[in-house]
């Protein structure tokens, strides 16, 4: 409260109270580097992040419609099971011990056991999440590819023909749900058009994805549709934005060829918004395949959460979401310490 | 330090008419005229469908996905025999319904979130904006899919968990307009005259963020189409025998060789709802903006993002 009053409004932009105080006892001489100054004030914001998402899914789970040990077991279950069971749910504590124990427990790396399936958490998850992962990164790299030569060529000559039809193509999939894009490139590559592809990509337990690459293609298509458009986007505006700034004007004038323009002048200059697009991406993903795995039964995380929430297996739900959250600001961390790389400007302040 | 969602506040909306005059201008592009046409027609078979006489979306027509004729109707008939017509007729107004009531209580929770933030500076800023941010770590369609698990999966729970799992995004966006907008003179002016805030808020700063709240309404109601219809196609949110488009794409689905219909019907008509109205969003951005602002300011919009440095 105190603090409230003495705030300077014009000097002090007060972000984040890590950085106040950074500021504050920061001599004018010895300037932490901008890299550990991001890290310092990231990391522990992450790490809070990623507690409160935790205390989110722990109390979405617990507050689940019904008694959770006799939607598992049945209404047939004996007394003592369905007690045995409450046990090992904690659903007999006070929600905050029980909540304390299970977070202690995920730190030190003890995940819980999967109710459906009767295995560890992360026995059931450890497959999936290698599949998932193929996918994403797939997905990632493709549409990052896709999207930044799509991007230049598009830029090179705006509002021509290139570049328009590239614009309402972006424009038209980037609107579009995952499900519908999914169902139209089933219906193109797999059951309508042609009949290249399987549509289902169920695999046999204990096999990986890569054993099958012919069940990724379809998937992957869809997430590429889905994503590269936000890389497209991103990389022409920012392009767009290089070629008409003054060093451009600077650079043709002294006669610089268009490829030169191009790629050693405005790309550089590009990079910055284009990791940050991408890391973006990569977090849309994270919630992308949720839909996308479930249209094609791709063994993968987002189907095994969708499963789980279904058939109330908590600790497999409440383990997927804190991963989920892990992933996000790891990935959000990692791109804006790519885009200060990539700034000198920002690396090295005035 | 700089955003990349920071939108160039012109000084073109301080009168009244600036939400009218932000829709007209965005209604003279093309884009904008061909948003509005989709979102139309779309809104038309959604809203008139279920008045269509003879339509019955429950009852038995012929064989489960007998191919359009004569006694399937126009469509075809879906997984149960019934006239994909009739359901697709009636699968519609209330995804619309819902759509709607959620964007609204997103974007008002979270413009009313990100401009308090804005305006008050220090404390509640860090507070709420680093809140908006600790929500965003759980992606937002599994955030909705938690909510609406855990309470149930009402129609009212459903509107409740994509309006909380958007309005964080929305918080973002419009902090990072407003905050330009709470620097200008005529903001500090006025709070020198001793103005309450909550004033200042609604008179000085809310009509100077016309274009992106509407901008914003625009992305959000296509996205709240797209969850709302994407956990109906998961199953949550309708009971079995009412119609909805994403229920039957995923219900109808095995049924793609035989009878496309059951599918791409409603798909396409999802398809164009949420292409209609995201051209129509980003023809007023475009329109008010310009169009590099539009670009970046819609990107980052859709997208979950964390301010740099």
């Amino acid at each position: 409260m105190s603090v409230g009053g003495t705030v300077q409004p014009a000097n002090m932009p007060s972000i984040d109270p890590v950085t106040e105080d950074a500021g504050a006892a920061r001599p004018a001489a010895s300037t932490p580097h901008p890299l550990l100054r991001l890290l310092s004030r990231r990391v522990p914001l992450g790490l809070l992040s990623i507690v409160v998402a935790a205390v989110i899914v722990y109390w979405a789970t617990l507050v689940l419609p019904g008694d959770a040990a006799t939607s598992i077991l049945g209404q047939s279950a004996t007394p003592e099971r369905l007690a045995q069971l409450r046990q090992t749910l904690g659903l007999d504590e006070p929600p905050l011990q029980s909540f304390v124990r299970w977070f202690s427990g995920l730190v030190h790396g003890d995940f819980g056991t999967s109710l459906t399936q009767q295995r560890p958490v992360w026995d059931v998850v450890e497959p999936r999440l290698l599949n998932s992962a193929v996918l994403v990164l797939i997905a990632a790299v493709l549409s990052t590819i896709v999207g930044i030569v799509m991007g230049l060529m598009a830029a090179r000559r705006p509002d021509r023909l290139t570049d328009t039809a590239f614009s309402v193509g972006a424009l038209v999939a980037s609107a579009l749900p995952e499900f519908v894009v999914a169902v139209f490139v089933i219906l193109t590559l797999s059951v309508g058009l042609f009949h290249w592809f399987p549509a289902i990509s169920a695999l046999p337990p204990g096999e990986y994805v890569w054993e099958h690459p012919d069940k990724l293609v379809l998937p992957a298509i869809t997430l590429l549709i889905v994503v590269t458009p936000y890389v497209f986007r991103m990389v022409r505006a920012a392009t767009i934005e290089a070629l008409r700034a003054d060093y451009s004007e600077v650079a043709v004038l002294k006669g610089t060829t268009q490829a030169r323009l191009l790629y050693r002048h405005a790309l550089p200059n590009a990079l910055a918004p284009t990791i940050q697009v991408v890391g973006l991406n990569l977090l849309y993903l994270a919630g992308g395949i949720v839909m996308v795995e479930t249209v094609f039964t791709y063994p993968g995380v987002g189907l095994t959460l969708v499963g789980a929430i279904e058939s109330r297996d908590i600790p497999l739900v409440q383990f997927l979401v804190v991963l989920l959250a892990i992933f996000y600001v790891t990935v959000n961390i990692a791109a804006d310490v790519g885009v200060l790389l990539v700034t000198p400007r920002k690396r090295f302040p005035r | 330090m700089t955003t990349v969602a920071q939108v160039p506040i012109g000084t073109k909306h301080r009168s009244k008419g600036g939400l009218r005059r932000a829709l007209r201008s965005a209604r003279t592009t093309n884009r904008g005229r061909v948003g509005l046409g989709l979102t139309f027609v779309v809104a038309l078979v959604a809203i008139a469908g279920p008045l269509v006489p003879g339509q019955d979306p429950t009852a038995f027509a012929a064989p489960p996905f007998t191919p359009p004729g004569a006694h399937s109707g126009l469509l075809g008939t879906d997984v149960l025999g019934r006239s994909v017509l009739a359901r697709v007729l009636d699968g519609g107004w209330q995804l619309l319904i819902m759509a709607v009531i959620a964007t609204a209580i997103a974007v008002a929770l979270g413009a009313l979130a990100g401009v308090t933030a804005a305006y008050k500076e220090g404390w509640t800023d860090a507070l709420v904006m680093r809140g908006a941010d600790v929500l965003l770590v759980i992606p937002q369609l599994v955030l909705a899919l938690l909510l609406v698990s855990a309470a149930g999966a009402g129609p009212a729970v459903l509107i409740f968990a994509v309006a909380i799992s958007q309005a964080p995004q929305v918080a973002r966006v419009i902090h990072a307009s407003a905050q330009g907008v709470c620097e200008r003179d005529f903001v500090k002016a006025v709070e020198l005259w001793g103005v309450p805030g909550r004033l200042v808020i609604t008179r000085q700063v809310l009509p100077n963020l016309v274009t992106p709240l509407s901008v914003e309404c625009g992305l959000r109601l296509s996205f709240s189409i797209i969850m709302i219809s994407g956990l109906n196609f998961l199953g949550f949110g309708v009971t079995p025998p009412d119609p909805s488009w994403g229920v039957m794409i995923n219900e109808n689905r095995i049924g793609l060789s035989t009878n496309p219909w059951g599918v791409t019907a409603p798909a396409i008509l999802l398809g164009i709802l949420a292409v209609g109205i995201n051209l129509f969003a980003d023809a007023i951005a475009r329109a008010n903006l310009g169009e590099a602002a539009a670009e970046t300011f819609e990107v980052t919009s859709v997208l979950p993002q964390e301010q740099l440095l």
